[in-house]
């Protein structure tokens, strides 16, 4: 499907998505979709380095926080509507995102991951320690109850996650089948061959980091105004570097479909165990679903539910 | 006098306390096919990686058609038309054996005609590449398919189909049978004709002999021969490299 049809088809599927929920009248969905479709955009931004090119990225909660400090920041300072701290947070995330980038000169593997690791420590230190933003005390955010013709706000952040989920879908389905998305396996599959046949790995690496970042540093952006009280320890929590790996890695790598499946399946149950009685009403149950999963799916199903699906999709086409 | 294709004056490159190349001097004319021997560990796939800028050279300077290579980084190097074959097959596992044929014209055929290519030529490119190592029945497979020496011949294909000036094959033949082999040759020489320039890196001598118009030998990081191959095979420093004392 060509990118522009493709981008058009999702934004239907969205919009279709949005009616269907306001008809339900239930306020908490909204509550609760928004979280999902926010680990949509984390789980597709980050399979965008870590899948196409191989590099993982254990630093989301970096990227992801420092959009919501932008906007935090930017507040203090300007009323900005969300879609402008959105391009803001995305800015500052990718600006980091192209120095991580940097780092793929020395750095590969497992070296890689750990340096990401490392970056996020470094960035929540510095947040911590920053004042203005409320340190280590957190920062309280002020919204408004209502807004123009949604008149729900947590309706218009819902929408406004689904915007950027669509958006962000669609610039990992125009990646795959491009001259870029070529790049990016080569990149994945061995650098110096890919070298050797013409391919700038470095320039590719910039531009996979960059927009990476740059998109989990947008999903960041609302979350003051979702939250209303941000500290560095919810910001940065582990969660969103765990869930943004385990999700991909759940649907499948290779593709756009798989981060949406995995973080719509994993976010949905995540979402679920929060607020059910499944496990004795206790929340941290979330994480062990996380871990029991991610350990299936890499003994039993190492390219996902997209990669389960396809092999037997082949079976059957074989018989 | 028209310059030389490839230029190297005085290269060296230590790993450690290990010299792998001594102060190489050589030049090769455009339109040349050489042979390049020398026992394992004599540092030809080192001058390789130094020559396309896989690694970088500690001293010393590589220049193609003129124009100083240090500095540029390996896929610019191709994308001026030097190309390689790596010794061991690198083929790009998750792409088909079709796609890994696109890849240089994606990003080094594209590039030096400063527009796309259109995708139907790409097809036929692919197609006919394919067809001139044999794998024509191969392209929508993977490359974990394939045996070890259909990887050698996309190796050498997907070299080819970035339109080099100057191919460097390193042990393109290693493993192959005698028939294969003289494949291969026929093929690189059909090369040549068409006006590419050939380094050939082998250990089968009987094809290094037929193919070569021109012979250098390295051993322990250092030329030790270059010339016709009939001199440089009775030269006494290079019977000792071989044979020993």
């Amino acid at each position: 499907m060509r990118s522009g049809t493709f981008f058009f088809a999702a934004l239907a599927v969205a919009g279709l998505a949005f009616e269907s929920l306001r008809l339900l009248e239930n306020e908490y969905l909204f509550f609760a979709g928004y979280v999902v479709l926010q680990y949509v955009v984390l789980a597709t931004a980050w399979n965008i380095l870590g899948g196409y090119t191989g590099y993982v990225n254990f630093g989301t909660a970096a990227f992801f926080a420092l959009g919501a400090y932008t906007s935090v920041a930017l507040g203090k300072l300007v009323a900005l509507p969300i879609p402008a701290l959105m391009l803001a947070g995305g800015v500052i995330s990718g600006v980091v995102g192209l120095g991580m980038g940097y780092l793929t000169l020395r750095l590969r593997g497992v070296f890689f991951a750990i340096a990401t690791l490392a970056l996020a420590v470094v960035v929540q230190t510095l947040i911590t320690n920053w004042d203005f933003v409320g340190g280590s005390r957190g920062a309280y955010t002020v919204r408004p109850a209502v807004v123009p013709l949604l008149g729900s706000y947590v309706q218009y952040l819902f929408l406004v996650m689904l915007a950027l989920a669509v958006i962000a879908i669609a610039i990992a389905h125009a990646v795959e089948g491009s001259r870029l998305g070529y790049g990016f396996a080569t990149i994945r599959d061995d650098e110096a061959a890919a070298e050797a046949s013409g391919v700038p790995t470095l320039r590719l690496k910039l531009v996979a980091t960059t927009l990476s970042g740059a998109l989990m540093g947008m999903a960041g952006a609302p979350l003051p105004y979702y939250v209303t009280y941000l500290d560095p320890a919810s910001g940065f929590n582990l969660a969103y570097a765990v869930n943004s790996i385990a999700m991909p890695l759940i649907g499948g790598m290779t593709s756009w479909v798989g981060p949406l499946i995995g973080a719509l399946l994993l976010g949905s149950v995540q979402q679920v165990a929060t607020v059910s009685n499944w496990f004795g009403g206790h929340p941290e149950v979330n994480l062990l679903i996380v871990g029991v999963l991610l350990i299936l799916f890499v003994i039993a199903a190492p390219n996902g539910i997209v990669g389960l699906i396809g092999a037997e999709a082949r079976r059957s086409g074989r018989r | 006098m028209s310059a030389a294709l490839l230029q190297v004056e005085n290269l060296s490159k230590r790993f450690g306390g290990f010299m792998a190349l001594d102060a190489i001097n050589l030049e090769v004319e455009s339109g040349a096919r050489l042979g390049l021997i020398g026992p394992n560990g004599s540092g030809k796939s080192t001058l390789v990686n130094c020559l396309c800028g896989t690694l970088r050279n500690d001293t010393g300077r590589v220049r193609f058609e003129g124009a100083v290579m240090d500095g540029l980084a390996a896929h610019q190097r191709t994308r001026l038309g030097m190309a390689r074959s790596f010794q061991l097959p690198r083929p790009f596992g998750s792409l088909t054996v079709a796609e890994n044929l696109r890849i240089p014209l994606l990003y080094t055929v594209n590039i030096r005609r400063g527009h796309h290519v259109p995708r139907a030529e790409i097809e036929a490119r692919e197609a006919e590449l394919l067809g001139l190592v044999g794998l024509a029945g191969k392209a929508h497979q993977r490359p974990r398919d394939l045996s070890q020496v259909e990887m050698r011949k996309l190796e050498l294909a997907r070299a080819m189909a970035a339109e080099p000036k100057l191919l460097i094959a390193d042990e393109a033949m290693a493993g192959l049978s005698h028939a294969e082999v003289d494949d291969i040759l026929a093929l690189l020489r059909r090369l040549n004709e068409a006006g590419i320039t050939i380094i050939l890196i082998e250990h089968i001598m009987r094809a290094v002999m037929s193919f070569s118009d021109r012979l250098v030998v390295l051993v322990a990081g250092r030329k030790i021969a270059d010339g016709r191959p009939d001199d440089v095979v009775r030269n006494p420093e290079v019977e000792k490299a071989y044979l020993g004392e």
